[in-house]
């Protein structure tokens, strides 16, 4: 007999039964701990909540208009016009903004990563990211600047509301599901918060199809 | 790692005189215990999260066996390796023999504490591996070869002074005391260390058991890394980790960043599942998932069961009057504060920790603050219980208490004992009215005098005024 056993009958006579209980039924049914009020307008919750994440926010109304906001963005932090780009989003015209993007999972060295994301979570201001072929999960992390289009429409009110739409459109979990509030951070040095640790140094968030003014 | 618990008074009376422990402690103090509060007050019903988290927990304590082999089957439908291990050394010979088959040489960790329960760094080390420690607080932890003092900020008794000679003299660099310059110097010296590892060691917050997932909450993006980067993923956990869907351990998550760094979430939340597919540009060809006993089993059924709720999120030590004055380290082995008073004694065995069960004053802030309501100080006092009953309590106050019983089932005698104590007293005061030492009980005056008795017992002053 090894380990897994002699665990699982140490366990089983705690309950003071060897047979294990039913649980499938209970997972299958999903049910909700107590739930957070969310106002109705999710964006602007959104918006509130990653701006006190010590993200940057800017709306535009088509994704078209994103790439030359994200060159700005770069010019202004005097960081250099390259990135790192999710597959899924290259296809946008980054060139004519004067963004020289590759398409491909992150290295050590980049500088910028571009991304999408899956959801936002208006209750926390969170990002929601799945990876795959077409959205690797290192070019999130590993650049000093990481710059998200997520369109408005994306943007649910709670963590189990982003569960429901992920198993709606793609019945399984990826590889990895990575939630990101804000830049990364630590408060390890005399629980002082400082902003960019091993992940990035700033965010910035480009919301699609909301007029500037709806904000 | 290993336990030093029998030296608590010893440590305790040490860290009490250190004074720069003192202030960075109160640092620990005024940022979460403030920023917990603040963050509480966003939610409505802070209380019906807790009972829901409660409730979740004990759900699955009470069908842990049912649980932890639906996550198993799960996990390994994904491709994870699930390996069970009943002691700290088979974890540590498990990673060891994984990392054999994969020819592992190089070892990135992000912060996890079951690996502490095993020694787990130590052992690798000892086989020939590196192992780079990339949480920062844990990566200083490495350098100055000390043990984590604190579950969530295991740095928290070292000064950024402290830090910075340490940095200078390791990393041979200008010697800087900016807390944003420390970080980048840790991250730039720590980046060539992710890109270089073949495998990445984890703890697990959560294991899900709906999805067969690992579920990792982290602030430095560290743990991503750590993830992410390497071709082997090992995370390693207790098995009383298991939540049944996604939806509890969002439940859960409400609570645990909001009561371990008063933050509404933390930075990434990661949950990992299965191995990269064929398609994919980056992630892990390979993930074992390794559960931990080493005791756990042996609580569930008792009276200590309502621990295996522990989510590990500190509140109970940042809100603990005796660790906010003493410290992590004087507990003496991976857990502190009330958690680790009742944990440590229920794992390493209680006469291995006979101070500990005692190192509360029962205020009961921990179980106000508690995210999954165990009620630790029922829980402490049963420990003490069990000292009693298992004649572990040191002679002297055994005797003690075998005398007071026996006086207190006696009333005449007992009125005797007293009278004459009360009129000792009073001859040892004098005339100054105060008692400035009492033998055998000078622990207590070392610190304060005590006001000299009036003359006369309760009982007498009683009898007099009824008459």
């Amino acid at each position: 007999m090894g380990a897994r056993e002699r665990i699982l009958i140490r366990i089983a006579a705690a309950r003071g039964t060897t047979e294990s209980a039913d649980i499938g039924d209970a997972i299958r049914r999903h049910s909700r701990g107590p739930m957070p009020r969310i106002e109705k307008d999710l964006v602007p919750r959104f918006r509130d909540r990653v701006i006190k994440l010590a993200c940057d926010v800017a709306a535009v109304r088509a994704v078209n208009e994103a790439p030359p906001v994200a060159a700005r963005y770069l010019s202004e932090h005097h960081l250099p016009p390259r990135a790192v780009c999710w597959p899924e989003l290259n296809a946008l015209d980054w060139r004519s903004a004067g963004i020289d993007t590759q398409a491909r999972a992150a290295r050590g060295d980049d500088m910028v990563g571009i991304t999408g994301a899956f959801a936002g979570i208006a209750e926390t201001g969170t990002l929601m990211l799945l990876s795959g072929p077409q959205t690797p999960a290192t070019v999130s992390l590993l650049p000093e600047t990481h710059i998200v289009v997520l369109e408005a429409g994306r943007i649910v009110a709670t963590m189990e509301d982003a569960w429901d739409r992920l198993r709606s459109e793609h019945g399984k979990l990826p590889r990895a599901v990575n939630f990101v509030s804000g830049p990364s951070r630590t408060a390890d040095i005399e629980q002082t918060v400082t902003l960019g640790a091993h992940g990035p140094y700033r965010v910035l968030i480009i919301l699609v199809g909301v007029q500037a003014k709806s904000l | 790692m290993q336990v030093t618990a029998m030296h608590f008074k010893r440590k305790a009376g040490a860290n009490l005189r250190n004074e720069k422990l003192q202030k960075a402690l109160e640092k620990l103090q005024s940022k979460f215990v403030d920023g917990r509060a603040v963050v509480i007050a966003e939610l409505s019903d802070f209380e019906g999260l807790r009972d829901a988290a409660a409730a979740i927990r004990d759900r699955v304590l009470n069908n842990l066996d049912g649980y932890l082999q639906h996550f198993e089957q799960e996990a390994t439908a994904r491709g994870a390796v699930v390996h069970w291990a009943e002691t700290a050394d088979d974890v540590n010979r498990i990673v060891a023999e994984i990392a054999a088959q994969h020819g592992v040489q190089r070892i990135v960790k992000s912060k996890s504490m079951v690996t502490e329960e095993c020694g787990l760094n130590d052992f690798l080390e000892s086989r020939g591996l590196t192992v780079l420690e990339t949480d920062l607080g844990e990566y200083i932890l490495q350098l100055a070869k000390e043990p984590p003092s604190h579950i969530v900020a295991p740095v928290v008794h070292k000064s950024k002074e402290d830090i910075a000679d340490l940095f200078e003299q390791k990393h041979h660099r200008p010697r800087t005391t900016q807390i944003t310059e420390l970080c980048r110097e840790a991250r730039e010296v720590l980046r060539p260390g992710f890109l270089a590892a073949d495998m990445g060691i984890s703890g697990g917050n959560f294991i899900i058991a709906e999805t067969g997932s690992v579920l990792i909450v982290t602030n430095e993006g560290n743990g991503r890394l750590s993830t992410t980067l390497p071709r082997v993923h090992v995370a390693i956990t207790g098995i009383e980790k298991v939540v049944p869907t996604l939806e509890d351990v969002t439940t859960l998550l409400r609570l645990l960043p909001r009561s371990a760094t008063g933050q509404s979430i933390t930075n990434y939340v990661s949950v990992l599942t299965g191995t990269k597919g064929k398609e994919d540009a980056d992630g892990p060809e390979h993930f074992h998932i390794v559960l931990l006993d080493n005791g756990r089993s042996r609580l569930l059924g008792t009276e200590l069961q309502p621990m295996l709720r522990c989510i590990r999120c500190g509140a109970c030590m940042n809100h603990c009057p005796v660790y906010q004055n003493i410290g992590g380290h004087a507990y003496g082995w991976v857990y502190p504060g009330p958690m680790g008073s009742v944990l440590t004694p229920a794992f390493v065995g209680l006469e291995n920790a006979l101070d500990l069960p005692n190192a509360s004053t029962f205020c009961g802030a921990c179980a106000v603050v508690c995210p999954v309501k165990i009620p630790l100080p029922d829980l402490l006092r049963q420990l003490r219980h069990e000292q009693v009953k298992r004649h572990l309590r040191p002679w002297q106050e055994r005797a003690a208490l075998r005398l007071w019983s026996w006086l207190a089932q006696r009333p005449a005698w007992y009125a005797l004992g007293t009278r004459l104590v009360v009129r000792l007293l009073c001859l040892f005061a004098g005339s100054g009215k105060r008692l400035r030492h009492l033998p055998g009980v000078s622990g207590w005056t070392n610190g304060r005098d005590m006001p000299a008795p009036t003359g006369r017992t309760f009982r007498e002053l009683y009898r007099s005024g009824r008459t």
